[in-house]
């Protein structure tokens, strides 16, 4: 029973990667048992916690739901992919400041939404970021910490001037 | 003054009680960190287990021969590979089953390559069942006749506690008032965002290495044993990071022993993973229970005596779980100055998912019951709740009818910071005053308070922790404690304690607390006591190092003894702050010298608790704790919709330690109980559950989550770590009831049986209003 396989070519993380896979494997899986890159998490596998958050094309889907042969063409962003030369990127260390993480299972597909929410609109305010986050489960943190981060990142990028 | 050192004078400072960020959030965040469920080893194959999918049925036959044949399996394994292999609290639970008590058990298990292959496997396994008739709740299990659960557990009884104090029928005849009323809380499960996992592997010596997500090791290996026919000390226990537990990992469930036969049948590491569903349908729950509980009062609102009849519904097995009413009979006789008592519990076995402990411990139920009575008991003297509840409040140094000792209670401060903060009592006028004037949406305020052990639980021979500390030749620490991390932030706490004591920087301290073959043993993360516990053992630890380096230090530097102290990384002269010698000069000297000496100290912390013995009259705790809610809501009469607008939250800590970490454990223990208040509820039907999925069970999410007002009240524990209280049980305990007064202020309407979902809600309202008419 040998699944059709079919091959693919994709920017993963700002690197080219061309692989072959099964044309019903999920993004998610392809992720995490191809690749190699666990950081994406799964948690319901059903598109209903938002743990296994990328970013494709800028914007966040869940790659749980996704289909791998989906990806060809285009460009994916995973949490490994989010920190920059100098270390943590700007939301994830405010995750980290801000005391945002507990168990960390939900982060990289919180992280992933939080980002993507702050540069689609630099001026997010609280209720759009709770909303922004709605489909992004924590069994641990209660949010409040979370939606710190997220202020304190739009309010770093309004006083520093480059945005 | 050592040739060198130009450092100019370093003053005293603390770090208790400032925010120090955990040291495993960097990786956590850029998804470095390898949980468990990320692991692969070499040669390892993926176990998947067959569940009955029935509540109880005998197993006729079973047809194995199938799955054997397909390529890629290596093992299929059923009820008699792990036959006589009893386990659990009452040994009456093994891996796989012999006959099904309940929808997930366990009948089979494969072990194969990969997944796909283990999945159909798993097809190709013929079962034949003869279902029976079950019980599915605990009235049902205990009716005479009913069907048997086990056989050999007769009127399906399972664990039974008792507590009486005083002359009930006396204490009755003397109230003016007494609330009599039934509460079912219901069955929720606790949803960790990384499913149940294990990964078992074992050598040619017989023993076995588990990977495991438990968060009481050095117990697990005990009750893992016998699942195995194992000694418990041929079982090395991993603890990878793992994806939440909040109490479910305080036992040891089937998938861990069948994870460890399928590895010792294929001489292979196995990993056992459940997917969502999987967990939703085997994960252990909050147990159900039917509270009829009665309390009485003078005229003057004064307690006249509170007593509770108790049926659990333990489900299929007994976990852990069913001992929750050791914690329930506290709660009943010590939550407020009750003098006359009468508590019974009785777990009846039925063909539901079996319950396991969670975050609360028995006490989210029972709080439910005494908050909500506490609130009836005011209504029917007519007083301000806040009064009533600081009548009956305790104070410092009393001892309630179970001897728990309150050394240090901050009760009534806290009902006044919460009362005072929120504007508590002309709020809950207000609204009262409004409830029955036109408009659809209604404010209300409601108050709840409880008390929890605070510094552990004695319920084991021992509530102790050992520590290993070391400081090597460049001043880094490393901590060797049997305390677990589950995402709580206990590495945190023992960073900003080893820093405190040792003048180092939280970032030199590294922990060791993932290996049953290298750390001490300790109880495990429950009871709210990591904290108070191995915050203890560590400062210890922590002691006597500093100790043995002053002395030397005071010796090298002709520096009286005495008068040296550990900061900023230096030795310094304690009363000026002059710095005499680098922290890591000053530890190579010491290792480097004629009589080399190493600083690496051992620690055994045992709190001053008394075991809980077989009355429950005892000091169990080494501390006690309080905390008061305040809940404002929204109710839409309509739709029955609670909208919660804010939280005040007053609550005794003893002492902040990591003041973020308290925070976080206050906001997640909040999320949890307004989950349990609102819309969390498995829905088990005929001991099907319905709901298995996110969708259709309903977590709280970012827009649902109220701003908090957070006080903490420092009593100062003698026996606390700085003065420190265990904390992170009570924010989930208090606030359901809070939020059901806030609901009773709104509306009028009491619920008995949470969730206050919005369908109760709107039923209950309705129903008032066709009654009142
Ligand atoms: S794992 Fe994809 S949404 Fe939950
Ligand atoms: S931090 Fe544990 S689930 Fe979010």
């Amino acid at each position: 029973m040998k699944s059709v396989e079919t091959e693919i070519r994709f920017k993963l993380n700002g690197r080219e990667v061309c692989l072959t896979v099964p044309v019903t494997m999920k993004t998610l899986t392809m992720l995490r048992d191809k690749l190699g890159m666990t950081g994406t998490k799964y948690a319901c596998g059903e598109g209903e916690c938002g743990a296994c958050t990328i970013k494709l094309d800028g914007q966040t889907v869940n790659s749980c739901l996704m289909y791998a042969v989906d990806c060809d063409g285009r460009e994916l962003v995973t949490i490994e992919g989010l920190r920059t030369p100098e270390g943590l990127n700007p939301m994830q260390q405010a995750f980290v400041d801000h005391g945002a993480i507990q168990c960390g299972f939900c982060m990289p597909g919180m992280i992933m939404q939080a980002d993507t929410l702050v540069e689609n609109n630099p001026n997010l305010t609280r209720e759009e970021a709770q909303r922004g986050l709605e489909g992004n489960l924590c069994r641990c943190t209660g949010y409040t910490k979370v939606l710190d981060a997220v202020d304190a990142v739009v309010e770093a990028k309004k006083c520093c001037g480059r945005c | 003054m050592e040739k060198n050192v130009t450092v100019s004078p370093i003053a005293k400072s603390t770090l208790i009680g400032q925010r120090v960020k955990k040291p495993d959030a960097p990786d956590k965040a850029t998804g470095k960190t390898r949980y468990i469920n990320d692991m692969v080893l070499p040669q390892m194959l993926i176990g998947k287990v067959l569940f009955a999918g029935r509540p109880h049925a005998r197993i006729v036959r079973i047809d194995t021969s199938a799955a054997e044949k397909l390529p890629g399996v290596y093992a299929v394994l059923t009820g008699k590979d792990a036959a006589g292999l009893k386990f659990g609290f009452v040994r009456d639970n093994v891996a796989l089953k012999d006959k099904v008590r309940c929808e997930h058990d366990e009948i089979a298990a494969v072990a194969a390559e990969t997944e796909e292959i283990a999945s159909r496997a798993l097809e190709l396994i013929k079962v034949e069942y003869e279902d029976l008739p079950g019980v599915f709740t605990p009235e049902a299990g205990a009716l005479v006749g009913a069907p048997l659960v086990h056989d050999n557990f007769p009127g399906n009884k399972s664990l039974h506690f008792e507590f009486k104090h005083g002359d009930l029928a006396a204490a009755e005849a003397a109230s003016d008032c007494v609330v009599d009323s039934v509460f079912r809380p219901h069955h929720v499960t606790h949803c960790c965002m990384g499913t149940s996992c294990a990964i078992a592997d074992f050598d040619h010596n017989g023993k076995l290495t588990i990977w495991t997500q438990t968060q009481y090791p050095y117990n697990y290996k005990m009750d893992l044993a016998p699942a195995l026919g194992l000694n418990p000390g041929d079982i090395r226990v991993m603890q990878p990071p793992v994806g939440g537990a909040f109490g479910s990992k305080l036992d040891v469930y089937p998938y861990e022993p069948i994870a460890a036969l399928l590895a010792r049948k294929t001489g292979r590491p196995v990993k056992v993973i459940y997917s969502r569903e999987e967990e939703f349908k085997a994960a252990p729950t909050r147990q159900a229970a039917i509270i009829h509980m009665r309390t009485g009062c003078t005229r003057d609102g004064v307690l006249t005596f509170r007593s509770a009849d108790v049926l659990l519904d333990n489900g299929a097995y007994t976990s852990w779980g069913p001992t929750i009413p050791v914690i329930m009979m506290r709660t009943t006789s010590g939550h407020y100055r009750v003098p006359v008592v009468d508590f019974k519990a009785q777990a009846i076995y039925t063909n539901n998912p079996y319950a396991g402990s969670f975050r609360g411990y028995g006490n989210v139920q029972t709080t439910y019951a005494t908050a909500q009575q506490m609130d009836m008991l005011a209504d029917m003297v007519d007083l301000d709740p806040l009064e009533f509840h600081l009548k009956n409040a305790q104070i410092s140094g009393e001892v309630t009818p179970q001897k728990s000792f309150l050394r240090e209670c901050a009760l009534v401060e806290c009902l006044e910071t919460a009362a005072a903060a929120s504007d508590y009592s002309r709020k809950r006028k207000a609204y009262a005053a409004a409830r029955d004037k036109p408009g659809r949406y209604k404010k209300g305020i409601g108050l709840a308070s409880s008390i929890h052990n605070a510094g552990g639980a004695k319920i084991h021979k021992s509530d102790g922790i050992g520590t290993i500390l070391k400081v090597d030749d460049y001043a880094r620490v490393t901590v060797i404690t049997g305390a677990s991390e589950i995402g709580q932030g206990i590495d945190a706490v023992i960073t900003l304690i080893v820093a405190e004591e040792l003048g180092v920087p939280v970032e030199h301290v590294t922990i060791v607390n993932n290996d049953s073959d290298i750390a001490p043993w300790d109880v495990g993360v429950h009871a709210s006591r990591t904290t108070f516990i191995a915050g203890n053992g560590t400062r210890r630890a922590a002691q006597k190092a500093k100790a043995q380096i002053l002395s030397a230090a005071a010796k090298m530097l002709n520096e009286p003894a005495g008068t040296l102290e550990l900061r900023g990384g230096f030795v310094v002269r304690d009363t000026c702050g002059t710095p005499l010698i680098e922290l890591d000069r000053l530890l190579r000297r010491m290792h480097f010298q004629n009589v080399p000496e190493l600083v690496m100290v051992t620690d055994y912390y045992e709190p001053n608790s008394e075991p809980e013995g077989a009355k429950h009259i005892s000091d169990h705790s080494a501390a006690y704790s309080h905390a008061v809610h305040i809940a404002e809501i929204t109710v839409d009469t309509l739709t029955g919709e609670i909208k919660v607008d804010k939280v005040t939250v007053a609550q005794d800590v003893g002492r902040v330690i990591n003041r973020m970490g308290l925070e976080g454990q206050i906001e997640g223990g909040i999320a949890i109980g307004l989950g349990y208040a609102l819309s969390e509820n498995m829905r088990i039907e005929k001991g099907m559950l319905r709901n298995p999925c996110f969708r259709d069970y309903k977590l709280i999410t970012a827009p649902e989550m109220p701003p908090l007002d957070m006080h903490f009240i420092e009593s100062n524990c003698a026996e606390g770590p700085y003065g420190a209280k265990g904390i992170s049980e009570l924010p989930t305990i208090v606030i359901a009831p809070a939020i059901a007064n806030a609901l009773y202020n709104a509306t009028g309407v009491r619920i008995f049986n949470p969730p206050m979902s919005p369908e109760t809600v709107a039923r209950a309202i309705f129903e008032a209003r066709q009654a009142g008419k």
